[in-house]
């Protein structure tokens, strides 16, 4: 049976005097000073939320371009799978996929909830019959109009919906439009939000319009916030973020997860990995003798070592007592 | 008082709590003014200045929670608040690293200590939780942004609806009451493993032998472990 050292009672060593609540105290002082000095010289950023109306203003043909996807079934969303619907399975770690066990616990019909819903709130006409036109038709008769429409607006100069060609689109045309007139006069928040309740807490479907479209990802992308720009640890602007989170956006950064179609739960199962590792170091042999190998310890405890030269070392390796 | 009254009195709900509670720690070693000879480094700095970076975060939060969730982007002074709340974070994270990478060093989970590492790391991935949805509750164009990147590692996991970080108002409540509670706790557990239990002793000493014979307040040698 191998042999361990015996780590001896803390109490049964000799003292010194330390105050503890007057370490504490100074501790908090510094620690407060710091936070004043940095607060002022360097502040912390808060760049405005995107509102749909800015999102119409400076990118109309991308609202436009989104609800189209929404209609067509072909937006992040409308693809997502759980929990938002059951168009696809969600990520898989090899035979598990715990997002379809889980199943749809947040349902989010993309066409409808995030297009359809708000836009039958306009009372004009034109819309009003698009409207009643969509619902009236098939699955497949909408979904050849909005990925008809779809093509078109990728086949227009900028994408602007004013100079796609004539071709079959059914109401899908009147119907983003009536997603972009909403969005430019700021109702589309509330309706997304707040339609079904007065307390808005949770803009689940308004953030998810949002995402689906490409005004905020290019904005995020500009700012070096993407995932493949260590975004996940940084901030807008020149501040800092969450550099603890380094580990974490390391490996969106490497193969394979880098390009993997599973890479979130990959590196989800890959941390929680690591982070028990972390944890349960004490109990893992050879990970809790790597500080005997590396010896740092013995700057920590230089004063001990000096006073008592029959410690450290030597005496960290030398035939322990059975304990 | 007669013998009965007593034997009532110590099997009472109040005294066997007492009991425990006065129990967790050697008799001294709450507020002790002196510690170990060898507790004389730096390193042991960064361990109360963990502890002072998460009364300043909290004390930080608890003006920005008066002015509530969108005050900072309209009043100077709550955007000065919010500066004070994230510098706070960040130091707080700083000294949490270093006194983490101190202990390591240390081997300090030796002696009975593992449990004492155990929710130091639990400190450290509750915080990290508990920062982050600080960022997502920010209101401003970053909580957006993070929170439409961060929902697909969740949902991935299977847990997005019940850490749904889209909800704005499930984060807030998450951010400024059910994690700072679970930190508050897993630190409050570490700090009575740490007094329970003392600072390690250097890798390889034992206890000189006039100073074992002659520490009045030292603590019974149950405490020994094998490590």
């Amino acid at each position: 049976m191998a042999r361990r050292a015996v780590t001896p009672d803390s109490h049964a060593f000799p003292t010194r005097g330390y105050d503890l609540v007057k370490e504490f105290v100074i501790a908090l002082v510094v620690m407060a000073l710091l936070v004043v000095v940095f607060a002022v010289a360097v502040g912390s950023p808060d760049e405005k939320a995107i509102t749909m109306e800015s999102w119409a203003a400076n990118a109309p043909a991308d609202v436009v371009a989104t609800a189209t996807s929404e209609l067509a079934g072909t937006s992040t969303t409308a693809g997502y799978g759980p929990p938002y619907n059951t168009a696809s399975d969600g990520q898989a770690l090899g035979p598990i996929t715990l997002a379809k066990w889980i199943g749809v616990t947040q349902p989010v019909d993309a066409a409808n909830d995030l297009v359809i819903d708000p836009v039958s709130t306009l009372t004009d006409t034109a819309t009003q019959q698009a409207v009643q036109q969509w619902k009236a038709a098939s699955a497949d008769q909408q979904g050849t109009w909005a990925n008809n429409y779809a093509d078109a607006l990728g086949k227009a100069p900028d994408g602007d919906p004013a100079k796609v060609a004539q071709g079959d689109y059914g109401p899908v045309p009147a119907i983003a439009q009536g997603e972009l007139t909403l969005a430019k006069s700021g109702a589309l928040e509330g309706l997304l939000t707040t339609r079904t309740t007065f307390f808005g807490t949770n803009p689940t479907k308004a953030l998810l319009l949002l995402a689906d479209g490409s005004y905020m990802a290019d904005r995020a992308d500009s700012e070096n916030l993407s995932g493949d720009q260590w975004g996940m640890m940084n901030e807008t602007g020149h501040y800092p973020g969450q550099p603890w989170l380094w580990l974490y956006t390391f490996w969106y950064q490497v193969p394979p997860f880098a390009t993997s179609d599973n890479a979130d739960v990959q590196v989800w199962a890959l941390m929680i990995l690591l982070s028990l590792v972390f944890a349960l170091v004490p109990w893992i042999p050879g990970l809790n003798r790597i500080p005997h190998g590396i010896k740092l310890y013995r700057l920590v405890w230089r004063s001990w070592y000096r006073k008592h030269p029959e410690a450290g070392p030597a005496a960290a390796q030398a035939p322990p007592r059975r304990g | 008082m007669t013998a009965a009254r007593s034997e009532t009195r110590s099997r009472s709900w109040s005294s066997r709590l007492s009991g425990w509670i006065s129990g967790l720690v050697p008799k001294g070693q709450w507020l002790p003014d002196r510690q170990p000879a060898y507790v004389a480094s730096w390193i042991y700095v960064f361990g109360v200045a963990t502890l002072a970076g998460l009364v300043l975060v909290i004390a930080s939060g608890l003006v920005l929670t008066i002015g509530g969730v969108t005050w900072w982007h309209t009043s100077s002074l709550g955007h000065f608040v919010n500066s004070l709340h994230l510098w706070s974070v960040e130091l707080f994270f700083a000294a949490m690293v270093i006194h983490l990478w101190g202990k390591f060093v240390m081997a300090a989970w030796r002696g009975r200590r593992g449990l004492t590492w155990l929710t130091g790391a639990f400190s450290f991935f509750v915080s990290i939780g508990t920062a982050f949805t600080g960022y997502l509750i920010q209101t401003n164009f970053d909580s957006q942004w993070i929170s439409t990147q961060a929902k697909d590692g969740l949902n991935s996991a299977g847990v997005g609806a019940a850490f749904n970080v889209m909800n704005f108002g499930q984060m807030v409540l998450y951010h400024v009451a059910l994690l700072p509670l679970a930190v508050l706790l897993i630190v409050g557990w570490h700090i009575v493993l740490i007094r329970r239990h003392g600072g390690v002793p250097p890798i390889g000493a034992d206890v000189p032998e006039p100073a074992a014979a002659g520490t009045a307040d030292a603590a019974p040698a149950t405490e020994r472990e094998v490590r």
